[in-house]
């Protein structure tokens, strides 16, 4: 039974979770899995960036799944969160994502040919 | 080299060689920003590395374990125009997601996040700060207007059944979304189910209500199983069913699922079904408001509208009336389909122009093409044509140019588009659909195919528009329920955009776009062609004659119009009129 107080503070507690805020060191990593992006593939992006993350033993580190996103036609869609900042990754296959894993959450540096800019 | 030289000589100094192994390969792609080196198991990617750097890498991260971040890579702005978020693009640029404000943030089979996103506040304000009337009147103030097609004030339709008399009444979510083409419910349901229940549990307090039913198509597996995941973290928390966040609120909700018919969108159709009868359409009044699920009243809201709800409880009405127009409040999401270049969902403050949507936020009709009409409201729309495209979408508008705004499936149209097919193709599925209580609408659309097929085939008379105008106006008018009310839409409207079509098909015998089949025929242009035979070989009907090396001929009696030849070509000899 959760009352006022309670739900304010898991949403206070949440809030850092979700990357809402600037000063969240860690990285939260979210996978389109409505029927739009499973239709498409996002199944096994989605396993592939859970193993990459654990195999790599990367801390701070969140992997989850969320809804449509709305741009469907570039499907499956994967967005980083970092710092209050957020990244878009299209057409992503498992092999993509690997590549993504190592190069921006390890090294921070964005895969540029795979964002929404380069593919519009 | 002489990096790799001093790497190998610093790793050795720090007596690392058993476990360190540098080596040299080949062009990363990064030419621009090297010497680069990457480490394994990380994948760390230094770049712009120095001699005097390497003593740094080895003892902090080869010894260590600690990425030296000053070598990292680190994109330079400026370099190039690319955009990173989502949020920056033309796509996201125009949208204002209040109904989405969810979908694609949070995990929908969390319901902390959904928390941290200020879910159940509203819910939570409602039960302890506000009355009942408090709620509705809210709701009128907003302006929201039901997003499931017909537009009708939502908080006019709490009032009606708030004010019954009755122990027992009910809360229902419209969610079985049968418009071909529509998918903005599924996205809510997929992306954010809570949002759904908290409203609903709003309303069952507005008026007065203690158990709510979802409807949902069976078609909408996955909707389901995340609405299932939302129903037990909700009651576990205690949000749902009995002493809601210990206030003395009962209410729960329970899903039914749908069995495949359109009809059943149709709100008196739809409680008929959960009544567990077939689903067939009843006599109004008395409205469900009065009397509705099981003889109870009963309010019946669309996904859409039950998503805008919570929002318009914590910002207050003047928010949401801050957004639209003056008589359609808010956004509404259009589902985005045909031929367009950004297909996809789109959330929109009432008032965008279709021109907006169509060119900017939709991107424009792709190869080319020209834009030619846009269908709203599915089966029972209408379509826009492309000289109306300034038209600022709301309610009132649409059906002032003979459309409706319907769920919010939007087929956009091109040039290749016979309108006279488009108009055939919604009738086949009205057709289909149909309940058969009617006699208008179970024979009147029937009928309604039937001439279309006639004009489409090549056999249309100048009276056949004549009797289709006849007909729709019957159909409109002796309907039982609102689709075979609007069944005759998209026939009426492209009749009045696009005679000059029909026209066409009648008198020609010609389909201007080139899609009725039965009206096209294929040619060879002897100029060009070179006697291959390739032709003649793939004809199933043979239709095509002619001597090795010299022009062919197409006998248009035997033709079948398949297009095997004109795809077989490779001399561009075969057109198609």
């Amino acid at each position: 039974m959760k009352s006022i107080e309670e739900l304010k503070a898991i949403r206070d507690r949440m809030q850092s979770t979700l990357n809402l805020r600037d000063d969240n060191k860690g990285i939260r990593i979210v996978v389109g899995m409505a029927t739009c992006g499973i239709a498409a593939g996002a199944r096994p992006v989605l396993a592939a960036i859970t193993e990459e993350v654990a195999n790599r033993g990367l801390k701070d580190v969140m992997v989850t799944q969320t809804g449509c996103i709305g741009i469907c036609r570039l499907e499956p869609v994967v967005e980083v969160y970092r710092g209050g900042e957020k990244t878009t990754y299209v057409k992503m296959t498992a092999e993509r994502a690997r590549r993504m894993v190592a190069e921006d959450i390890v090294n921070g540096h964005v895969v540029t040919e795979f964002t929404i800019g380069a593919n519009q | 080299m002489e990096i790799l030289d001093a790497l190998n000589a610093e790793i050795k100094k720090q007596g690392l060689e058993n476990e360190v192994h540098a080596m040299m390969t080949g062009c990363f792609g990064l030419c621009a920003v090297g010497p680069n080196i990457i480490v394994y198991p990380e994948g760390a990617f230094y770049s712009h590395v120095k001699i005097e750097d390497v003593p740094e890498l080895v003892s902090e991260h080869l010894l260590k374990g600690r990425i030296v971040k000053r070598l990292l890579y680190s994109e330079t702005l400026g370099e190039d125009n690319t955009i990173k978020s989502l949020d920056k693009t033309q796509f996201y640029g125009k949208q204002v997601r209040v109904a989405l404000r969810n979908c694609g943030v949070i995990n929908p089979e969390v319901i902390d996040e959904y928390i941290a996103r200020d879910g159940y506040m509203a819910l939570a304000k409602v039960l302890t700060e506000m009355k009942p009337q408090e709620v509705i009147d809210v709701l009128k103030k907003s302006g929201l207007r039901g997003r499931g097609g017909a537009g009708f004030p939502t908080g006019v339709k709490w009032s009606f059944a708030a004010v019954q008399n009755n122990p027992v009444k009910y809360v229902c979510c419209n969610a079985d979304e049968g418009d071909p083409g529509a998918f903005m419910d599924r996205s809510v349901l997929e992306g954010d189910p809570h949002v759904v229940l908290e409203a609903m549990t709003i309303a069952g307090f507005a008026i007065g209500a203690h158990q709510g039913y979802i409807y949902v198509r069976a078609e909408y597996p996955i909707a389901v199983q995340r609405l299932n995941i939302a129903l037990k973290q909700a009651r576990d928390y205690g949000l749902l069913g009995k002493n809601i966040m210990n206030t003395g609120f009962d209410f729960d909700i329970d899903i039914r699922l749908g069995a495949g018919a359109f009809v059943c969108g149709e709100e008196t159709a739809l409680m008929t079904s959960i009544e567990g009868k077939r689903g067939e359409p009843r006599v109004r009044p008395p409205f469900p408001a009065v009397k509705g699920l099981f003889g109870k009243p009963t309010i019946l809201n669309n996904v859409e509208t039950w998503a805008n709800i919570p929002q318009i409880i914590l910002k207050g009405a003047d928010w949401f009336a801050s957004m639209g127009t003056e008589k359609s409040k808010g956004t509404k999401v259009f589902a985005l389909g045909g031929k367009i270049t950004n297909t996809g969902l789109v959330e929109i403050p009432m008032g965008t122009t279709l021109r907006e949507i169509i060119e900017e936020i939709g991107g424009g009709c792709p190869n080319g093409k020209k834009f030619k009409a846009a269908q709203t409201g599915g089966p029972s729309g209408g379509c826009i044509p492309a000289s109306l495209i300034d038209t600022p979408i709301d309610y009132d508008n649409l059906i002032a140019i003979g459309s409706m705004m319907g769920s919010g499936g939007m087929i956009v149209m091109d040039e290749d588009n016979c309108m006279v097919d488009i108009a055939k193709f919604f009738l086949e599925f009205t057709v289909d659909e149909s309940c058969g209580k009617c006699t208008a609408c179970r024979i009147g659309t029937r009928r309604l195919h039937e001439i279309l097929e006639k004009i489409t085939s090549g056999n249309g008379e100048m009276e056949d528009l004549d009797r289709l105008e006849e007909l729709c106006k019957y159909i409109k008018e002796n309907s039982l329920c609102a689709l075979g009310q609007t069944a005759p839409n998209p026939v009426i409207s492209t009749m009045r955009y696009f005679r000059d079509e029909y026209v066409a098909h009648i008198k020609d015998k010609r389909c201007p776009a080139g899609v009725c089949k039965k009206l096209l025929s294929f040619e060879i242009d002897p100029a060009k062609c070179k006697g291959c035979t390739l032709c003649a070989r793939r004809c199933p009907a043979g239709a095509i004659t002619g001597n090795l090396r010299e022009p062919h001929v197409i006998d248009k009696s035997k033709c079948i119009k398949c297009g095997a030849c004109l795809e077989g070509c490779k001399f561009g000899a075969i057109s198609k009129k």
